[in-house]
């Protein structure tokens, strides 16, 4: 099966919930188990709050949006993720060590656990920022 | 995010309710941080929480490690199928209390 579907959000903490509303909504179509479309979620939604934590860092409000793109080619899921934020430097991205017990940093891993693959590119003029999510499903 | 909290002796039953992500962080952590601080006891029942994220496990770290600085202790109860697998994806079964 495939599938492309795409959804633009206000860059807002509000907007979280809309985005999982949307992924979950999107992942129904797909015939997989529910831990895996709920895991697929998790990562989709740590992705989108890493937009409104970091790359929008300092800023306390804005009319962006940011635009979530998931697509399904036979068993290859990508999942892209746009904003206008400030530009990542894919180096700088690290999360915390796992035994180091502290709040924060986690979101990351999350997304490292659950995705094979995230890579930033810069193949889009329009946007500052485009973030690949890729998993063989 | 909805909450309720019961109180019984030195122990305060924070339930919360729904999903928690980075936009109701600050709420949890307005409920459960300050009853900690006042040396209580704190239970969290997670049973009706069918979403949580990595800025949820940050409530939890920091309630348990703010327990521990206050001499009490935050167990974790009734944590939902959902709950417990994002807190077991971050190791943290054998850090917090669960019950």
């Amino acid at each position: 099966m495939n599938i492309e579907e795409s959804k633009d959000f206000l860059v807002s903490t509000a907007s979280l919930k809309d985005v999982r509303t949307f992924s979950r909504e999107v992942f129904e179509k797909i015939n997989l188990p529910q831990d895996q479309k709920d895991e697929l979620v998790l990562a989709i939604a740590e992705a989108a709050q890493n937009i409104v934590k970091h790359a929008y860092k300092d800023v306390a409000e804005t009319s962006d949006r940011m635009e979530i793109r998931i697509s399904l080619k036979d068993s290859d899921l990508e999942i892209g993720f746009f904003d206008k934020g400030k530009a990542v430097i894919p180096e700088n991205i690290k999360h915390r060590k796992l035994d180091d017990i502290k709040p924060g940093g986690l979101g990351t891993f999350f997304i490292k656990q659950i995705m094979d693959a995230a890579v930033f590119k810069k193949d889009q003029k329009e946007w500052v920022n485009h973030l690949v999510l890729t998993k063989k499903i | 995010m909805s909450y309720k909290v019961t109180e019984e002796g030195n122990v305060s039953t924070v339930f919360l309710n729904g999903e928690i992500d980075m936009d109701v962080t600050e709420k949890a952590k307005e409920v459960i941080l300050p009853i900690v601080e006042s040396g209580k006891e704190v239970h969290l029942n997670l049973k009706d929480v069918s979403y949580m994220d990595s800025s949820g496990i940050s409530v939890l770290i920091e309630s348990h490690q703010k327990a521990l600085e206050n001499n009490t202790k935050v167990i974790v109860k009734e944590v939902s199928k959902s709950v417990l697998k994002v807190i077991m994806m971050a190791k943290l079964e054998q850090i917090l209390n669960l019950e």
